[in-house]
This record gives structure tokens, C-alpha cells and sequence, in this order.
């Protein structure tokens, strides 16, 4: 690719500065934390018993995440029927979800009083038991399954529509195409989504402790509260940030060299046909994949529904305030992630330091947001009153995380489009502007709407750096939340997680709409 | 408000209005905070006697806020802070920041006496597994506990001052055999939650049997919610105490107008908003004072507490016997 000009040039100096800011604004407050430290500091035994679950359950978490959502994601993308669209927008929503309430809507189904064991028990059969390793691994799979399934289905419909006729004229059955198309796409595809959900599961705290059962499953990141919190040891917090830095990038470069480079070529954007799959055994096969993810990701969802909706008339003004900031924060908060994530995307696409790229970009999941958080606090407090910097801060901390699920989805339709089209744009001397709204822009719009409608969802349910800037009249949605619940306000609570519950999807489906406009499919 | 620019707006107009009072900024917890806690009652009530103008800060829960302090230092803009327990205290007077209150502790009302010169105490409770009062025999004490098969979910003592208590609960109660007891309870933990408010959501959605909570939960239930269902279990062995209390940060500005605050903190206006706001029993109010539906509960007979420096020299130890015994 090297021989190919640039008439991205300015494009091409945009990415290098975001991603030498992204990495400033990771590092920085990491090494804001080092700096007051007294010392480094030295882990103990319980810090690498920690490190060593951490990698564990996230790994686990991560393959099973995946390996399910290969199944679902093909039957999503070879289907079509009545609410398919409203169905895959809902199944987005535990990843959006706050831990807390995504862990009742689990308990509803999973847990001690909930309805499978109540059923198990109608069938005279032993219950089953939540707590323990396969619990975290059952409810980081709830979170992440919908993500997966996501970026898997990104690629599948990344494959021009074209392929597909060409295979059905050459007699192609449902087996050469998965051996000629949908391996090497999935090859393409699934180093990337695996690794941004290990990375997620390394950085879970709260899920794996309730979850977990106790100390057993305890996790880097609850080591960090802990240090911060109760030991005030700053130096032993940085260090377990380092920590998390090294097995960001240990698991970037290890899981990004797996990956393979797209190599479909273009379509001309017809709507996808499948001639193959037609058989009875494969329709019911996909159907049953839908159903049984539909069945897992909203039954819980059901619960939280139900639990809200008598209380959400009565809720305090203050929720309502809380909810409108959140909505601002939001919206801003997916405005900066599309800003960060478009150069780095369009660098990244071009080939150029492909790995430590994507690795920068993985970093903002990788890291702590309490290290990040306390970082920002220390650098940011001689200058500015927490209370007015809350909300930028979140912001900013929101866009930083949403970047990796932007670039895993942006990448490959870039790069999609750079292979097919290309060289035409080039021999037609399009200019860098012409080229991104003629040739990229109308090829990226999905993937775009898609991480916007994310970032924008994830703000909404974020309570990670919030908890540390807030005052109480800058309180987002979740925290107010989390306030009713510490308060035994748990109707309150439970009609505050409807709502919020309601405004994330929303926000997304709008986004996740707005970039399938005059799309097919 | 309608929107938070107006407010802010408002805000503006607001503190260009009282730039002339003085400022007494008081870092909280963030349930003290809120719009059902004590702090607006405590707000006006304070403003219509001191001529100034109290801005509460809230900041996580009480180890939180020791956090922050630590992280701002001698830069800290609070005068006052207002809600670190008895197992806190000890860190946050290493930290050097804490003056003298210099307030005759004469008038607290509490089952213990009380004579620290950095900390004054604004409540108080006891804790106590709650459970329904529909559980037949609920059990007398930790070794009836464990020898029990009833599910219980606890706090964790490295993220939650709940957690802490119980931690130092068990020490204070069994010394060196702390670690035998929690060996006992390992097979009746169903889990260990981040904060108090994801075991208590746990307990009531019936994951558990018990939840460690305060013997002043159920009157939450019975006074807000007309609901008799939740008790707590009297333990023979009796009760550690949570005391929540407030200090005068050194470096404020406001040193008078600090002290009036503290003082004030153990009069009627203040003590009055916090047995149905805190849900904690008032540290300077007369029994007979307190609203219907206290009388009902569970007074333990023998309060246990731990003097601040030892809780502080025990912590580690009881830290790693607890690990050690949930991680087999």
C-alpha cells in the first residue's frame, strides 16, 4: 500500500495528534497519581491472587462472549422478519446498562428467588446457584454478549451483497461459503471484539464481587478502590494501573497479530440476499439462536422493567434534573468520541502503525477510570472547583472510553472502502474533502451512527469518574440513582433505572437509526 | 428548576446576592446531601441563625470523603467535615488536618462516653443482620449464626464502612478468634457486595435471609413505608457501633463560624431531622424525643466499640483473617 499517495494528508496529521492526545489524557492523570505517590509501592501476594483472577474471568468472559455471539450474529444478518430491527437495538441494551441494575435483572432471572429457579422447582428439579466464577462470567456475557453480536454482524454485512450472488451462481453451498467468505471475515473480525471485551472484563470491579461471591473473586480494579479508599496508598494504585496498561498492551499486540486484513473487496451497496440458508434445519437453527439471545438478554431487562414502571410518576423533580443533565452530558460525550475516532480510524485504516494505534486506542478500557478519575482531580483541582468540572470531566472520560468500540467498528468499513474504491477516487483526482463525502462517508455511516449512538448510551450509564467530581446539583441520572438506593429508596431507585434504562436505548436507537438511513438493511 | 442553565443561572444571581456572607463549606457523604437526607433541613435551619451562607459538599460515602481530603490536602476548601465513623477517625487525625472542636461534649446522649478533642459525634447506630420477621429462630449470636444455615449477605470491608464495622465487630467481639468465626460464616455468605446499598437490594429481593445493616433499618420500613416486616437479630455477644462524626479542617478560614456549626450540630434543629432523613439515632437527643416507630426496635444490651487508634493498629490483621477465611 505504500506506493498509494495521500490525499488524506491533513486527515492523516488530525490522527496522529488525537492519538498522541488520547494518550496524554490516559497517561497523564496515571502519571498525576505516580507523582504524588510517596513510592511506587510493591504488590502483594492479594494483589497478584487479584491480578491472576482479573485475566482469568476476563478471558473466559470474553471467549464465551464471542463464541455465542457468532451463531446469533449470523442468524441476525441472514434473517429478515417482522421487529428484527427493534430487536436487535433492544438486545444492545445491557451493555449500556449500569452494573448495578443490570445485577438485579440477573438475580430476577438467575438468582435464589428468581424465575428459573422457580420454574426448576415447578419441575421438581434443584435449583441453581448464582454466586460464584460462573456467575461474573454469566453476567459479563449478559453485558457483552450484545456487543459482540454487534461488531460480528458488522462484518457479516460488510460482505458485499454481490459475493453472495456470485457464490449462489457458482454453487456454492452453505459450506464452501463458510469455508470462503464468513471464516476469513470472522478472522477479520473477531481478534478485535475480543479483545475490546477482555479488556471490559479486566476493569470490572462490582459485578465480579457481588457475582463472585466474595474475596475469592476479587479483581485488580477493586485492589485500586481499595488502595485509594482505605489505604491511601497512591503508589500501589498507580502501580496496579501500570498493571492494567501492561496487559492492555500484552493483549493488543498478542490478540491484534491473530487478526487478518479485509480482503472482501466492494459491492455496490445492493441489499444482502442469501441464496444459501434457505433450508428448514438452518432457519431453524438461526431462529433458535434469536430466541434463545432474546430470551437471555431480555427477560432480565423484563424485570427492570417491571419493577420501574409503577414508580416512575412519582419520582422526585430531582431525578428529572439529573436525567436532563445526563442527556446534555450525552450528546456531548458522543460528539467528542466521533471527533477522536474518525482521525485515529481514517490513520489506522491507511495501515500505519496499525497495532500501537489500536492498542492507544484500547487503553481508555483498559485503565482504571478511578485511576484516571483521581488523576484528572489532582490535575485539574488547584485550577478549577470539582463541581464545574464534573461534567466536562465525564465527558471527556466517556468519549475516552467509547474510542476502542468506535475504531472496532469504523476500521474495517474504512478499510472496506479504501481497498474497493481507492484507486477510482484517486485516477478521478478527487480532493481529501470530495473523497470523504462521496466515497467514505456513505460507506462508514453505519458503523458511525452505531459507536455514536454507543458513546452516547455508555455516558448515560456511566458512574465512574462522576462519583469524584460531583456536588449534589451536578449529579448525573445513574449517581441520583445510586443516591435513592443508599437512601432505602429503592422504589425510587427502581423507577430512576427504568428511566434511565429508556433514555440510553433511546439515544441509541436514534443514533444506530440515523446512520442506517436509506439502508436496507 | 427547569434546566440546569437556569439554574446555574439562578445559582449565579443567587451567590452574587450573599458574596457578602462568608462561606462555611462542609464535605459530606452523599446520601447527607441529598434532597431526602438531613442536609436541606440542616441548611436552613443553620442559615437563619449564622448570617452566612452553608454549601454542602457531598462526596461518595464516608471513606470517600476521607479520600478526597487526603488527595486536596492543606489546598481543601472544607471547613467542615462531616461523616467519617469511629474506624476512620484514627487516618483522617494522621493526616494532620483536623483542629481541635473545642466543644463540651456534656450534652450527647449516646450508650458510650465520649471525649475526643478532634471529632464530635452527630449519630449514632448499632449494627445488626436484619432479617424478615418471618424467619423462625433467628439466631443469638455469630456462633449461632454460623452454625445456622441461613444465607446472609455482608459488605465488603475494603470498599464499605458497613463492611469495616462488621469486620471490626466480630474483632471486637471474639479478639484472636475472629478468624475461627469468619471460617464459620464462609458457608452462609451468599456474597460480598461493593457497598451497603447492593446488599440491601440483594436482601430485599430475597437473595438472603440477612443482610448486615443497622438496628435502625427497619424503622425506615415501618415509618416511611408502614411496613412491619423487617427486624433485626439481638446478638448476645452485643452490637459494634457506628458513630458518625464531624471535624474542623485546620486550615479554614471560617474558624468561629466553624465552631458555631459544631455547636449547633448537637441542637434540635440539627439533631431532630435524623432519625427519619439518616435513619441513625440523634447523638444529642432524649430518647423520649425521638419519632414513633424508634421505640420498636431492637436495643442491644452490650454496645461494643473500639477505641479509634486501636481500631485503626487492628485493621490489617482482621483484614487478612477475614480474606484468608472467605478465600478457601
Amino acid at each position: 500500500m505504500a506506493h498509494r499517495a495521500q490525499p488524506l494528508g491533513a486527515a492523516h496529521w488530525a490522527g496522529a495528534a488525537v492519538a498522541a492526545l488520547v494518550l496524554v489524557a490516559i497517561l497523564g492523570p496515571l502519571g498525576a497519581v505516580l507523582w504524588r505517590a510517596d513510592g511506587v509501592g510493591a504488590l502483594g501476594p492479594a494483589d497478584l491472587a487479584a491480578i491472576r483472577f482479573t485475566i482469568w474471568q476476563a478471558l473466559l468472559s470474553a471467549l464465551f462472549s464471542v463464541a455465542l455471539a457468532i451463531p446469533v450474529a449470523r442468524a441476525l444478518a441472514r434473517r429478515r422478519f417482522r421487529g428484527r430491527a427493534a430487536l436487535i437495538a433492544l438486545m444492545g441494551a445491557p451493555f449500556i446498562l449500569p452494573v448495578i441494575v443490570a445485577v438485579l435483572g440477573l438475580v430476577a432471572i438467575f438468582g435464589r428467588q428468581g424465575l428459573l429457579n422457580a420454574g426448576l422447582a415447578a419441575i421438581g428439579m434443584h435449583g441453581i446457584e448464582i454466586y460464584g466464577l460462573h456467575g461474573v462470567v454469566l453476567a459479563h456475557v449478559f453485558f457483552n454478549l450484545p456487543l459482540a453480536v454487534r461488531l460480528i454482524m458488522q462484518g457479516w454485512l460488510a460482505i458485499p451483497a454481490e459475493r453472495f450472488r456470485l457464490a449462489a451462481t457458482l454453487g456454492f453451498t452453505s459450506r464452501d461459503i463458510v469455508r470462503h467468505m464468513e471464516r476469513p471475515m470472522l478472522r477479520q473480525v473477531l481478534p478485535g471484539a475480543f479483545l475490546v471485551i477482555f479488556l471490559i472484563c479486566t476493569t470490572s470491579f462490582a459485578v465480579a464481587l457481588i457475582l463472585g461471591g466474595g474475596p475469592r473473586s476479587t479483581t485488580v480494579e477493586l485492589a485500586i478502590y481499595q488502595a485509594f479508599r482505605y489505604d491511601f496508598d497512591l503508589g500501589r494504585a498507580a502501580l496496579l494501573g501500570l498493571v492494567q496498561v501492561a496487559i492492555c498492551v500484552v493483549a493488543g499486540l498478542l490478540v491484534l497479530r491473530v487478526a487478518l486484513p479485509g480482503g472482501m473487496g466492494s459491492g455496490l451497496d445492493r441489499p444482502l440476499q442469501r441464496f444459501d440458508a434457505q433450508g428448514g434445519w438452518q432457519r431453524a437453527g438461526d431462529m433458535l439462536a434469536i430466541t434463545l439471545a432474546a430470551a437471555f438478554l431480555l427477560l432480565p431487562l423484563g424485570a427492570v422493567f417491571l419493577r420501574g414502571i409503577n414508580g416512575v410518576a412519582g419520582l422526585p423533580v430531582s431525578v428529572w434534573q439529573a436525567a436532563e443533565r445526563s442527556v446534555i452530558l450525552s450528546l456531548a460525550t458522543a460528539a467528542i468520541a466521533v471527533a477522536l475516532a474518525l482521525p485515529m480510524a481514517l490513520l489506522i485504516a491507511r495501515g500505519r502503525a496499525k497495532g500501537l494505534l489500536e492498542t492507544i486506542g484500547a487503553l481508555s478500557i483498559a485503565v482504571s477510570p478511578l485511576v484516571i478519575g483521581t488523576g484528572l482531580f489532582l490535575i485539574l483541582r488547584p485550577h478549577v472547583a470539582p463541581g464545574n468540572s464534573a461534567l466536562p470531566v465525564t465527558g471527556l472520560v466517556n468519549a475516552l472510553s467509547a474510542l476502542p468500540f468506535l475504531l472496532r467498528a469504523l476500521v474495517p468499513a474504512i478499510e472496506a472502502a479504501e481497498a474497493g474504491y481507492g484507486r477510482l477516487a484517486q485516477s478521478l483526482g478527487m480532493s481529501a474533502a470530495q473523497r470523504m463525502r462521496h466515497v467514505l462517508l456513505p460507506r462508514i455511516r453505519r458503523p458511525l451512527g452505531f459507536g455514536a449512538g454507543l458513546a452516547a448510551a455508555m455516558a448515560m450509564g456511566d458512574l465512574g469518574v462522576i462519583t469524584l467530581f460531583a456536588t449534589p446539583q451536578s449529579g448525573t441520572l445513574p449517581l441520583e440513582m445510586f443516591r435513592l438506593m443508599g437512601s432505602y429508596r429503592t422504589d425510587d431507585a427502581e423507577a430512576a433505572a427504568l428511566v434511565l434504562l429508556v433514555l440510553s436505548l433511546a439515544l441509541f436507537w436514534i443514533f444506530d437509526r440515523g446512520g442506517r438511513v436509506n439502508a436496507a438493511t | 428548576m427547569k434546566s440546569p442553565i437556569i439554574a446555574t443561572g439562578l445559582a449565579l444571581v443567587a451567590s452574587m446576592a450573599t458574596a457578602q456572607d462568608s462561606v462555611l463549606t462542609v464535605y459530606t457523604y452523599d446520601s447527607f446531601t441529598s434532597d431526602w437526607g438531613p442536609g436541606p433541613v440542616v441548611e436552613d435551619a443553620f442559615e437563619a441563625i449564622c448570617d452566612c451562607d452553608l454549601q454542602f459538599i457531598g462526596a461518595g460515602d464516608g471513606a470517600a470523603l476521607l479520600s478526597r481530603l487526603f488527595l486536596e490536602g492543606e489546598r481543601t476548601e472544607a471547613d467542615v467535615v462531616l461523616g467519617l465513623d469511629t474506624n476512620l477517625i484514627a487516618q483522617a487525625r494522621d493526616m494532620g488536618l483536623i483542629a481541635s472542636h473545642g466543644i463540651d461534649p456534656q450534652g450527647l446522649i449516646m450508650p458510650i462516653s465520649w471525649d475526643d478533642p478532634h471529632f464530635l459525634p452527630y449519630d449514632w447506630g448499632y449494627f445488626a443482620f436484619v432479617h424478615g420477621t418471618d424467619l423462625e429462630n433467628p439466631p443469638t449470636s455469630f456462633r449461632d449464626l454460623a452454625a445456622s444455615d441461613l444465607r446472609i449477605v455482608i459488605q465488603d470491608p475494603r470498599s464499605s464502612t458497613p463492611g469495616l464495622g462488621l469486620l471490626m465487630w466480630v474483632k471486637a467481639a471474639y479478639g484472636d478468634e475472629a478468624g475461627a468465626i469468619w471460617e464459620g460464616l464462609a458457608d452462609n455468605i451468599v456474597t460480598v457486595t461493593p457497598g451497603w446499598s447492593e446488599a440491601y437490594g440483594l436482601y430485599l429481593d430475597g437473595e438472603a435471609d440477612m443482610v448486615l445493616s443497622y438496628t435502625t433499618s427497619p424503622a425506615y420500613h415501618l415509618i416511611a413505608e408502614d411496613d412491619d416486616s423487617h427486624t433485626a437479630a439481638a446478638f448476645e455477644e452485643g452490637h459494634y457501633m457506628q458513630v458518625e462524626v464531624a471535624g474542623i479542617v485546620n486550615v479554614t478560614n471560617e474558624m468561629a463560624l466553624a465552631r458555631q456549626f459544631m455547636a449547633f450540630m448537637l441542637t434540635p434543629a440539627f439533631q431532630q431531622a435524623i432519625p427519619t432523613t439518616n435513619w441513625m439515632y440523634p447523638a444529642a437527643l432524649p430518647a423520649g424525643d425521638l419519632p414513633d416507630g424508634f421505640n420498636t426496635l431492637v436495643t442491644p444490651e452490650t454496645p461494643l466499640l473500639l477505641p479509634a487508634e486501636e481500631a485503626q493498629a487492628l485493621r490489617d490483621e482482621a483484614l487478612e483473617e477475614w480474606r484468608t477465611a472467605l478465600s478457601r
